[in-house]
């Protein structure tokens, strides 16, 4: 409870963590905050459904908040005039973060009815707000006002996806994938494999844990996985072990 | 949405969006064509014509696995449908066909373009950009351009909002050489673009339209000038399918013997993983291209 988890991909689509706790935590009764910036409603609800979590009947009964950015854009662009004291969430695209904050919060502070478990803030993915043209420290910011919010004082977890590349030339994204890395608790960081695609192993899977952030002398604790993703399901395996070589 | 980047000097990226457009023909689909450069009724009076049936196998002859297309599954459902690039097969004889083959040394008949539904969008032609609604805060060309492509799939009934039509079609939207100075936009000739924000917040929109909307849509993009690298990171996230196609014209590897049969490169960026944790990756990574007379071929 009350942690941050960095998720990062390098040289491949580390978006099989996003749906695999977005089940995980819908199955352990959490409420959820999904801000779902580059992908359509249906596209995690048709993932989730074979992973035996239904986001519909979750939206429902009021334990999923599904920010749909894709849908929220064109509302905003090409709808019609807004209701007034209903800004959208996406505001952002012509000025700052202050409106998807307000959103986050609004969705995990509990009412007085609800009685799901801890609230989790789960967002897919950072990169997007770089590309929409939010500056680098208004996310970390806005990344920040989140933490508190729903870390510290909601007592919540927060999630968030974040595509990192070597050699790469976004200043601004490592910028902010940097400066995420230090502050997290933990860090899930599926990469390629560096010699390239191969059907048996998709790629490694670095889980760090950062016991340096909660006391000075700790070192943190580093594991590599390497895995493969099936329709259902992900497998991991020690490296070289995967069972193609067996 | 699949992002192209253009090869040097265009032919072949021209080539490739000519026969996207040409399927969405021979499908029944709509078009919807935009370009700042070449006016659409001209791009359209440059495709391929298609190979007839029993024409095919004569005019393939011994030619490895021909450039094909997925055809499009008509659905019920509102999510939107991509176009994946050529699949790859080893055997010239193959029983599974996608798509149409076209003889990129005829033209389409006028009166099987003049069979489906087609818009253009030719930038210079448009009206200026009129911002009465909301602060759309980019290029006028990218806005003038969304707001057109947006009120098509509303109007045509794309989106599904006319409960009334009864035969769903798809809308094959084909933008060409996005990105280009013609645009109104320096992010091809300037290392540090005015806007730097445009195109990607173009292509969020766009695929925010092309998701509700039973649409696809192709573009073009001359990345081969862009040097601000980050950029095309960018744009590469933002898109479901990335190709690059490098020619070998006028570069060493024109004179090398491994690529005597070829003209060029095909560079699988990005493929799509949509609805499903998996992709569908294949087998060949590395994938060459050749222009001959007829046919365009990749494998």
């Amino acid at each position: 409870q009350g942690k941050f988890t960095l998720l990062r991909d390098t040289r491949t689509d580390g978006s099989f963590l996003v749906h695999h706790f977005l089940s995980f935590y819908l199955r352990a009764g959490c409420k959820v905050c999904f801000v779902a910036l580059l992908q359509s409603f249906s596209h995690y609800n048709i993932v989730a459904q074979k992973l035996g979590v239904s986001l519909a009947a979750a939206k429902e009964r009021g334990q999923l908040v599904f920010l749909e950015g894709l849908k929220s854009c064109l509302d905003l662009l090409f709808g019609e005039e807004e209701q007034p004291g209903q800004p959208s969430p996406l505001q952002f695209l012509s000025s700052d973060l202050r409106a998807l904050f307000d959103f986050v919060r609004a969705s995990l502070t509990p009412s007085g009815c609800d009685s799901w478990k801890g609230p989790v803030l789960l967002l897919d993915d950072l990169g997007v707000l770089l590309s929409l043209g939010a500056a680098p420290v208004a996310v970390l910011d806005f990344i920040h006002y989140c933490r508190v919010a729903v870390c510290c004082q909601l007592k919540g977890n927060v999630l968030v996806l974040v595509h990192s590349n070597e050699d790469s030339e976004d200043e601004e994204n490592e910028l902010v994938v940097n400066s995420l890395c230090h502050h997290s608790d933990l860090i899930l960081w599926a990469e390629g494999l560096a010699t390239g695609f191969c059907k048996d192993v998709h790629g490694q899977m670095k889980i760090i844990k950062r016991l340096s952030l909660r006391q000075a002398a700790e070192q943190d604790l580093v594991q590599i996985y390497q895995y493969k993703i099936q329709d259902r399901n992900v497998t991991f395996f020690a490296p070289g072990l995967s069972a193609a070589v067996l | 949405l699949v992002f192209t980047e253009e090869d040097k000097y265009g032919l072949y990226s021209s080539l490739l969006f000519k026969y996207f457009l040409a399927e969405g023909i021979v499908c029944g689909h709509d078009l919807f064509v935009a370009s700042a450069k070449e006016h659409p009724d001209n791009i359209l009076k440059e495709l391929p014509a298609p190979l007839l049936d029993d024409t095919h196998g004569k005019e393939l002859g011994d030619e490895a696995a021909a450039v094909k297309s997925e055809d499009f599954q008509d659905s019920m459902k509102i999510a939107w449908r991509y176009q994946n690039l050529p699949k790859m097969e080893a055997s010239p004889t193959t029983h599974t066909k996608f798509g149409h083959y076209y003889d990129v040394s005829k033209k389409m008949p006028p009166e099987l373009c003049q069979s489906v539904k087609w818009h253009s969008f030719y930038l210079h032609e448009e009206l200026p950009f009129e911002p009465k609604m909301k602060t759309w805060n980019m290029n006028s060309g990218y806005a003038r351009l969304l707001q057109s492509i947006q009120r098509i799939i509303s109007q045509e009934g794309f989106d599904g909002s006319d409960p009334q039509k009864k035969q769903r079609n798809v809308l094959r939207i084909g933008i060409q050489s996005l990105g280009s100075v013609l645009w109104g936009d320096d992010v091809c000739c300037s290392d540090a673009p005015e806007d730097p924000h445009s195109l990607t917040k173009f292509l969020y929109v766009l695929r925010g339209l092309l998701r509700k909307s039973l649409s696809a849509c192709i573009i073009t993009v001359p990345a081969h000038l862009m040097q601000n690298k980050a950029i095309m990171e960018r744009v590469t996230n933002l898109s479901d399918i990335v190709v690059g196609l490098e020619s070998f014209i006028g570069s060493e590897r024109e004179t090398n013997p491994l690529y005597k049969d070829y003209h060029g490169l095909v560079h699988v960026h990005q493929i799509p993983r949509l609805n499903s944790l998996i992709c569908d990756v294949s087998d060949t990574k590395d994938l060459a291209f050749r222009l001959k007379r007829k046919l365009f071929t990749i494998e």
